[in-house]
């Protein structure tokens, strides 16, 4: 586990000592949670994804980032099994995963949300939510017929999810079709959604994109609030502030490959990732061309 | 006009073994599409497989009347599993093309002469009624009032029919009001997210198939207890007819396909009534009688287009609860 | 037009009657029908009957075929070496005796051999007698055959190509299933049956005109009621639901106007020409072949190098960086459907004089090979449908020499579901982006 506490005081305090020796891409980790071996993935002539060795830690919040097209949410399937691999193997607290399919590697606590998000349009908000918990009898077939077999844990997981909706401030909506939620909403329902499943490993791809500004600082403080139940975070976000913010550990991807890791405020300073982002606009700053903060554009784009 | 004779016979449409057989068969596809999100375009052919099964077990095999059900509703369970296990996985047209070739597949089989000994062939089956009609409860007699009036084969087939439909529609309000209907329709809207929850997406497609078949082919043996079984009937029509009929009631509610199989029966009994009436009343010149009978298929089609467009979600439907998200 | 055993009389019975007689109307819904038995199809009206004797003796369980108008049907000789096969309609029919169910030393001796053509005489029924005697059995060798079937299936794989090819250009571009591209294929018989056959204009007149108005056709579908549909934002399965009812609702306007049976096209029964081997075509077939290959090889000329051909493969690409660069989509697929039904128009003349013979719902009897056909090439690829029909042709053809002929199309269904099986995206199609 990490060497340094998480100070509640200071909800952004960074987990630190996450890895062993020096820093470079594919280093070692205290305590790998997901570990990648060789993994590949290749379509027609592209290589999406080619990533020789990555541990990812736990109990920290990771991101993964990387210009457009860099592979990140290829490696999200490949690492969900939504996705096979042309090669490689990976794990999953210990587990290999090649060849599970995705539900099963769910259950087996790594949960993901989608880019584009998948809220279940014509459910309401709670069923949404009450859809994720888990080891639900009356998703059986046969004991779905008689209702008292499991009214009773039909009571308790709706409790938890009003809990966890208003937390996400979506328990007033909660009988409203998912199809009549905002953009961002529909990014934390599913979000929320995911946590119904109490999982082990949280991987969030863009969890920021479309949400509203006015809600970014509450969903920071959700992301954190996960490390201090316990979980571990992966997530891929082009916001640089978020990135700064909240991420102890971050990985970068550049053409499907790791050209970079390390805690956010070294990361940024590698030349390799600036060149990554920037091509040969090496004046500007990482923060400005990735992150909100809009500055003057200068000369040609 | 003979309105008397009209009316008549278009009050049987309400309340007869072809409605309730079309009721089962759209009960089975509201599982399959309207809930499930499956779009299964070879209804007919589980229809076919509830009324070959039936007749095949007691003309060839000797069975007694109610194990031709269970091994016609078995039969169902194992095209479902053929069917399913590798299609499942497909995209949503590609599944509908699979299930209309596969219905298609099961008739030609049903019809060639390589069979004909068991199938009949072109001829059908027939004489299959003995052990049935042994069974029946009700005394030499007529039963009911009216246009509603039945001999008592006639009856034990209505009630019998009935009594299953009910069962059925009970199934399904219990199935999809539990958390396994959930996961169904969370599968519908989007199979992925429900992955990324940990359900077992192919399982519950694959459940939702096996019921749904069955609903259908308990349809195909309602339809095949009166009379016979005829291989013109179980064509790729017939299926477009119940997607019809379920579509008009709704496609995403228990009591829609009921409604429609009903709306649909009692208009086509209209129809065929009235408009040789109107040809022969001169009412409606210019056309022969076979060209007034062919207007009620035209009729069938326009209706089904602008119930699409105009009003996808059917009858009892709510428009917010659409079912063609995709 | 067909016998439904009339349940009449009692009660609810007339219900289901009703419903057979529907169904039964709709004869054999996507495929004709096609039966068998000793004495086989009792119940259709007229017959094609007769009695296989070698120097008196009867010959028993002497296999005989009887096809056409898209009607096929077989039966053995009973002990008395009588046989009876019921046809539906007052036309030509080819009888064939197959010569290796005769005994050892004995063959079909008449002019033409084990395959003649009959005509249903005004009893509305004929006796074909084949003269049968010692001889040499003109054997025709697998290889011969397997060239014939290749033969044949390539025109028959040309014909649904051209169809196919539509089929898939309307799929790629707008994502539509199109279930009325079976009626736009009889369309263009009907019209052609029209013009030829009830304006009795030259055939070689009606053809492209009957072609040049399928193509306007298509038009007024897009601009009166598509194009509307997807202003509506009607999602795909929508669309293919819409495209069901339409192609119920068109194949029954054809039954109303052209009634129940079969008419043919002027030269429809041009006589067969022996080529070589166990291949004999008509002039017919040679021209329907030569026409295919040239429609395919200019639409494949325009798909590669017009401005709208390019267009219209951009935008099965990707529609909306077609949109993006500045393409006019709505002009695009206008065009396409244009193409797509002049040449569903044509395929439906050529499958006309394939069956041979109009019916309402010839179209509708071939939809799923077309559908094979596409899918088998990679949905929306225009080539891949192209191809995917050659091998569904063929496929069907060759397939008849070694399962009964009332279950040719089966292989190629059974074809279509292991190709989506184990290559969703067909031949040549692209796998799609998950995730
Ligand atoms: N199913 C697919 N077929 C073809 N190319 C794909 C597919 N999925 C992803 N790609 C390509 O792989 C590369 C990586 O994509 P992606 O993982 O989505 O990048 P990121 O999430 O980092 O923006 C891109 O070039 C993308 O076009
Ligand atoms: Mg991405």
């Amino acid at each position: 586990m990490s060497s340094s506490a998480n100070t509640p005081a200071n909800p952004a305090a960074k987990t630190t000592g996450l890895h062993i020796g020096e820093i470079r891409p594919g280093v070692a980790k205290v305590d790998p949670i997901v570990t990648i071996d060789g993994v590949s993935r290749h379509f027609g002539g592209l290589t999406a994804v080619d990533v020789e060795h990555l541990e990812i830690p736990r109990g920290a919040i990771t991101a993964l980032i990387g210009p457009n097209g860099a592979g990140k949410t290829t490696l999200f399937n490949l690492l969900t099994g939504f996705d096979k691999p042309d090669t490689g193997t990976w794990s999953f607290a210990g587990h290999a995963l090649a060849g599970i399919p995705a539900f099963k590697v769910a259950q087996m606590g790594q949960v993901r949300t989608f880019q584009l998000t998948k809220a279940l349009s014509l459910l309401t908000v709670l069923e949404n939510m009450k859809l994720g918990a888990k080891d639900q009898r009356g998703e059986k077939l046969l004991y779905s017929l008689f209702p008292f077999l499991w009214k009773a844990k039909e009571a308790e997981i709706e409790a938890k999810a009003m809990e966890l909706l208003k937390r996400f401030k979506l328990d007033t909506k909660k009988d409203d079709f998912a199809a009549s939620l905002s953009g961002g909403q529909r990014k934390l329902l599913e979000m929320a959604r995911a946590l119904m499943t109490d999982p082990v490993l949280v991987m969030l791809d863009e969890p920021m994109a479309g949400v509203n500004p006015a809600l970014t600082q509450s969903l920071l403080e959700h992301v954190l609030g996960l490390k201090k139940e316990g979980m571990t975070v992966l997530f891929v976000e082009h916001d640089m502030h978020m990135v700064r913010h909240i991420a102890d550990w971050v990985i970068v991807m550049a053409e499907g490959k790791v050209v970079a890791e390390g805690p956010a405020d070294q990361v940024m300073k590698n030349p390799a990732v600036i060149d990554a982002y920037l091509g040969s606009h090496q004046d500007d700053d990482l923060g400005t061309i990735t992150g909100r903060i809009t500055l003057p554009k200068k000369g040609k784009k | 006009m003979d309105w008397s004779a009209i009316f008549s016979n278009t009050a049987q449409g309400l309340f007869s073994p072809a409605t309730m057989a079309f009721a089962l068969a759209a009960l089975g596809l509201a599982m399959h599409f309207g809930f499930a999100g499956l779009l299964n375009f070879g209804i007919a052919g589980f229809m076919a497989i509830g009324a070959y099964g039936y007749a095949i077990s007691i003309l060839t095999f000797g069975f007694e009347w109610w194990q031709g059900i269970l091994v016609s509703l078995v039969a169902s369970v194992i095209f479902s599993l053929i069917l399913g296990i590798p299609t499942l996985r497909l995209r949503g047209d590609y599944l509908a093309i699979v299930t209309i070739a596969a219905a298609e597949i099961l008739r030609l089989l049903f019809l060639t002469n390589a069979f004909v000994d068991v199938t009949g062939s072109a001829d059908g089956l027939s004489g299959y009624h003995n052990s049935f009609r042994a069974a029946n409860p009700f005394p030499v007699g007529d039963y009911g009032f009216g246009p509603w009036t039945y001999n008592n084969n006639e009856m034990w087939v209505l009630v019998l029919g009935l009594l299953t439909l009910v069962i059925c529609v009970s199934i399904l309000l219990l199935l999809i009001n539990s958390p396994w209907g959930r996961v169904i329709k969370g599968i519908r809207e989007d199979e992925d997210a429900v992955r990324a929850l940990g359900k077992n997406v192919f399982a519950y497609k694959m459940q939702a198939l096996i019921i749904g078949g069955i609903f259908g082919s308990l349809g195909g043996i309602v339809y095949a207890l009166p009379s016979s079984v005829n291989p013109g009937v179980y064509v790729t029509s017939l299926t477009f007819f119940v997607w019809t009929a379920l579509l008009l009631g709704g496609a995403a509610t228990i009591f829609g396909p009921v409604l429609g199989a009903v709306i649909f029966w009692v208009l086509q009994a209209f129809l065929s009534n009235v408009l040789p009436q109107l040809v022969s009343s001169g009412l409606l010149p210019f056309i022969s009688s076979i060209q007034a009978s062919t207007i009620r298929f035209i009729l069938v089609g326009v209706g089904l287009m602008l119930l699409v467009i105009y009003r996808p979600q059917g009858i009892l439907g709510d428009k917010k609860e659409l079912t063609f998200v995709k | 037009m067909i016998l439904s055993r009339s349940r009449t009389g009692a009660k609810y019975w007339t219900q289901i009657g009703l419903l057979t007689t529907i169904l039964t109307l709709m004869f054999g819904g996507l495929f004709a029908t096609s039966a068998s038995a000793d004495s086989v199809g009792e119940d259709l009206p007229y017959r094609v009957q007769g009695n296989v004797k070698n120097e008196g003796t009867a010959l028993e369980g002497v296999r005989i075929v009887v096809s056409g108008g898209g009607y096929t049907a077989e039966t053995v000789t009973d002990a008395d070496g009588k046989w009876l096969i019921g046809v539906p309609e007052k036309a030509g029919y080819s009888v064939s005796l197959d010569q290796s169910t005769l005994p050892e030393g004995i063959a079909v001796i008449e002019e033409g051999g084990a395959e003649q053509s009959v005509e249903i005489g005004p009893s509305g029924a004929v006796t074909k007698n084949f003269f049968i005697g010692e001889g040499e059995r003109i054997v025709v060798s697998l290889f011969d055959q397997i060239i014939a079937r290749i033969i044949y299936g390539l025109n028959f794989g040309l014909m649904l190509g051209l169809a196919a090819v539509g089929l898939s250009l309307v799929f790629g571009t707008t994502g539509l299933s199109n279930f009325a591209h079976a009626e736009m294929v009889t369309f263009g018989a009907v019209t052609a049956f029209f013009l030829g056959g009830v304006l009795s204009l030259p055939i070689w007149i009606a053809i492209p005109v009957a072609v040049l108005i399928s193509g306007a056709m298509g038009w007024g579908l897009d601009s009166g009621l598509w194009r509307p549909l997807r202003r509506r934002g009607l999602g795909l399965v929508q669309l293919m639901i819409v495209s069901i009812g339409l192609s119920l609702a068109v194949r029954y306007i054809f039954q109303f106007f052209v009634g129940g049976g079969t008419n043919q096209l002027p030269g429809f029964d041009a006589p067969k020409i022996k080529l070589f081997g166990a291949t004999s075509l008509s002039i017919i077939d040679i021209t329907s072949m030569v026409l295919s290959l040239v429609v395919i090889f200019a639409f494949a000329w325009w798909l590669l190098n017009t401005q709208t051909g390019k267009a219209t493969r951009a935008i099965s690409d990707n529609p909306d960086l077609a949109a993006a660069s500045g393409i006019d989509v709505d002009k695009v697929i206008r065009i396409v459907w244009i193409v797509a039904a002049g040449l569903a128009g044509l395929s439906g003349v050529l499958w006309a004089y394939f069956r041979p013979g109009i019916k309402w719902d010839m179209g509708a009897q071939i939809l799923l090979l077309i559908f094979a056909a596409v899918t088998l090439g990679g949905l929306g690829t225009a080539f891949g449908a192209l191809l995917g029909a050659l091998v569904v042709g063929m496929l069907v053809e060759v397939s008849s020499l070694v399962i009964p002929s009332d279950l040719k199309y089966v292989g190629a269904l059974v074809v279509l579901i292991v190709i989506l099986l184990v290559r969703p995206q067909g031949i040549l199609g692209r796998k799609e982006r998950i995730g």
